[in-house]
């Protein structure tokens, strides 16, 4: 029963293990070198990883919806200091209701370096429909597979390696709750932010070939209007679904400048943010 | 930066038309579709689940209990009838503890050293008769029984009660013509109503939306408990032999709770045939699974989070109103205090609804927050009934700690069981506190469904009283 156990005291002497590296800066970050999101279906646990991660008590409860808008900490690591968002739960990044759309447009046009999606390992199926969309936007994201405990005691195994290497990033079991898993995920978020470890993100299969063709020659014409933009492909995708917050972004012009203005960052912290 | 041409922009959403006019309709389904089909074979190659089943579930067996349709409401009302059970037994011997403290031990001696000193009377009546005393009172009023309520309370949460509770609600919810998810805003109100405003956002339409912010008020908060707990503790429990005395109070408290529920009920069905007309839409609702609370962070959180935050408010707002009492104590105009005069002013009219001028006034200084309302009820209560030997003069708070002290006070004052009931549901309905006020007009940007949320209630509050005294003096002819 306790095979699979993330023990961590085993691994002392490992290079991964670095306690000590870790300061929690809690809100009080004027600068960060990376900016991380926190996404994965409601109730799967991104507060307690937040909190663990940032030394914030952010409140955390046992019910789906609990945070409703997005909470922001910051960490140091291995002498780089990352900033960190705690976004709504969502099932989808293609619906449309207030909570959804905060996570939405943050992974999409908030550019983070790194996203980690929050799986329920005792629901990993239906948690993998986001971690799919999530990585149809983004190239660098971290499958954090939490509630490892309550899957042992529904005698569920995941078999981590094969599923990591099924969807090209790194999984992580965590037991956010008891604080284990923590100090992988943080080795692991470093990497991924730093370009040590290169995402080879899994693309879904069996998409249409005339979808795909459609979303190839409208993108084409996005990036020529908005060569900054990043995720044309999804913009693209969204367009031809007819979603009506995008359509207004484009016929307003919005859509060039949504990333500053969903983030709601003054124009010194952009160009900060510009020169790293 | 590339400016943008219109031209442009309108291109690429013709283009965007052009191609969804040739995949055709049902491209949307097949790509969620693809998704679970990818999904599907992802989790597959990665996740055994052992073939013997579990003998038995304990999450399914609970489940079948407390979201069952019959046993669902019941259990619901047991589980919060013996959380307030332990509160209101539990909070009384600290009370006292701590009034014998700040009150009986600190306060003389901080008056004294005023004297000593040479401080003016008025200011040492301002800072330490008003303010001082304010605050003692806040905190040995308050601090007992949010420290004891909130733990658990935060328990029931971590172990992932309440989202079972919005399952019961909402089919009701649904059948009044709001949105299922109401019964999750509720049951945030439940802490704080500000909280449960910013937690409808989780509605996606912005007529139920609004339904749910409105009603939210309904939602007993924290700032209200305290008194719910205290004045049936007093009037209700004083009543019944003493035996029961904690059961029947703890019952009365859970009656507020759930005509709250009610209330909020009634009011989302009028709002959705009237001012906010449409259907309820349709939403699934996961129940998480239990999970055991982690009692020791539990305790730690709710101690930091709430009760150290909420009581904190409270002396913030207590000490600006405890001035506000002494001065109108003692500021008098032609012989009688400014206090006096107001609540002689209003009280016909408040004695019509089963309530006095005291608390009509104390409401007023106490708009800012909820909390104060007691702690200036009583204060006031002693400037109007004359009560000599209790206070150490007008405007003074004095040790009424204990619950049995507050009652002897208020029946000194007049009070009866019906001005005990009728205060109970006057601080159900009545308006939200400033803070939830502020956040309604920053959620909803509009000043109409601020002031529809403010005077709704109130207004529900007066009328709710005046029928409940009147039937009640028709019965017993008083």
């Amino acid at each position: 029963m306790n095979t699979n156990k993330l023990d961590l005291n085993n691994c002392a002497n490992c290079p991964v293990h670095n306690v000590g590296n870790l300061k929690k800066l809690g809100i009080n970050m004027s600068d960060y070198d990376y900016v991380i999101a926190l996404a994965g279906n409601p109730n799967t646990g991104k507060s307690t990883v937040f909190n663990n991660l940032t030394g914030l008590k952010q409140h955390t409860g046992n019910w789906p919806g609990k945070t409703v808008t997005r909470a922001e900490g910051g960490f140091e690591f291995n002498d780089s200091r990352f900033k960190i968002v705690d976004l709504p739960g969502t099932y989808s990044l293609l619906s449309s209701s207030t909570d959804e759309e905060v996570a939405r447009d943050f992974i999409l046009f908030g550019q983070p370096d790194v996203t980690v999606i929050v799986a329920d390992a005792t629901r990993l199926e239906r948690n993998l429909n986001l971690v799919l969309q999530v990585l149809e936007i983004t190239d660098r994201a971290i499958l954090c597979l939490n509630l490892m405990d309550e899957a042992r005691r529904n005698k569920i195994d995941i078999d981590v390696r094969t599923l990591s290497k099924d969807l090209g990033i790194p999984v992580i079991p965590t037991e956010a709750r008891q604080n284990i898993g923590m100090q992988e995920l943080l080795n692991s978020i470093n990497e991924v932010a730093s370009g040590k470890f290169i995402c080879k993100p899994y693309r879904m299969k069996g998409k249409s070939k005339e979808l795909n063709s459609a979303v190839g020659k409208l993108s084409q014409k996005i990036k020529r209007e908005y060569p900054n933009i990043p995720n044309s492909n999804w913009v693209a995708l969204r367009l031809l679904e007819g979603d009506q917050s995008i359509i207004d972004a484009v016929r307003t012009g919005e859509l060039g400048n949504i990333k500053e203005v969903k983030r709601g960052i003054t124009k010194e912290e952009l160009q900060e943010e510009e020169a790293v | 930066m590339i400016k943008q041409t219109e031209h442009n922009n309108e291109e690429i959403l013709s283009l965007a038309n052009n191609l969804r006019w040739d995949l055709g309709q049902n491209f949307h389904d097949q790509l969620m579709e693809s998704i679970f089909a990818n999904a599907t074979t992802i989790a597959q190659r990665s996740v055994t689940t052992s073939k013997e089943k579990p003998l038995f579930s304990f999450d399914r067996a609970l489940d079948r209990i407390v979201t069952s349709p019959v046993l669902g409401f019941p259990v619901m009302f047991i589980i919060l009838a013996v959380v307030f059970w332990i509160t209101v037994q539990g909070a009384n011997i600290p009370s006292e503890f701590l009034a014998s403290i700040l009150i009986n031990d600190i306060h003389p001696a901080l008056k004294s050293f005023a004297g000593s000193i040479g401080t003016p009377l008025w200011l040492s009546g301002v800072l330490i008769d008003g303010a001082y005393l304010a605050m003692a009172w806040v905190v040995s009023v308050m601090l007992p029984p949010m420290a004891i309520f909130f733990p658990l309370f935060t328990l029931l949460e971590d172990f992932g009660y309440l989202p079972r509770v919005a399952f019961n609600m909402d089919n009701l919810y649904r059948r009044a013509g709001a949105h299922g998810k109401q019964a999750l805003t509720m049951a945030m109100g439940f802490g704080c109503n500000a909280a449960g405003v910013v937690a409808t956002r989780v509605i996606d339409s912005p007529r139920e939306r609004l339904i749910a912010i409105i009603t939210n008020n309904f939602s007993l908060c924290n700032g209200r408990w305290p008194t719910q707990i205290l004045i049936a503790t007093i009037f209700i429990g004083g009543v019944v032999p003493a035996q029961i005395a904690g059961l029947v109070s703890a019952a009365a408290v859970v009656g507020i709770a759930v005509l709250g529920i009610v209330f909020s009920l009634v009011v989302s069905f009028g709002l959705s045939k009237t001012m906010l007309k449409g259907e309820a839409s349709t939403f699934s609702l996961e129940l998480p699974p239990y999970r055991p609370p982690r009692i020791l962070r539990t305790l730690y959180t709710s101690l930091i989070d709430r009760t150290i935050i909420v009581l904190w408010r409270a002396v913030v707002f207590a000490v600006p109103a405890g001035m506000v009492i002494w001065l109108v104590a003692n500021i008098s105009m032609g012989g009688e205090s400014i206090a006096q005069i107001f609540i002689n002013w209003v009280d016909p009219v408040a004695v019509i609804i089963g309530l006095n001028g005291v608390i009509i006034l104390a409401y007023i200084i106490a708009i800012p927050a909820n909390e104060i309302v007691i702690p200036t009820v009583l204060m006031l209560t002693v400037i109007v009934a004359g009560l000599t030997g209790v206070g150490s003069g007008s405007g003074v708070m004095f040790d009424a700690g204990s619950a049995s002290a507050t009652g002897t006070i208020l029946t000194a004052g007049g009070w009866t069981l019906l001005t005990g009931i009728n205060l109970m549901l006057f601080s159900l309905l009545h308006n939200p506190c400033s803070t939830t006020i502020y956040t309604i007009y920053k959620e909803t940007k509009s000043v109409k469904w601020t002031l529809v949320s403010t005077f709704l209630p109130i207004v529900m509050g007066i009328v709710v009283c005046f029928f409940v005294t009147q039937i009640w003096r028709l019965f017993t002819g008083a």
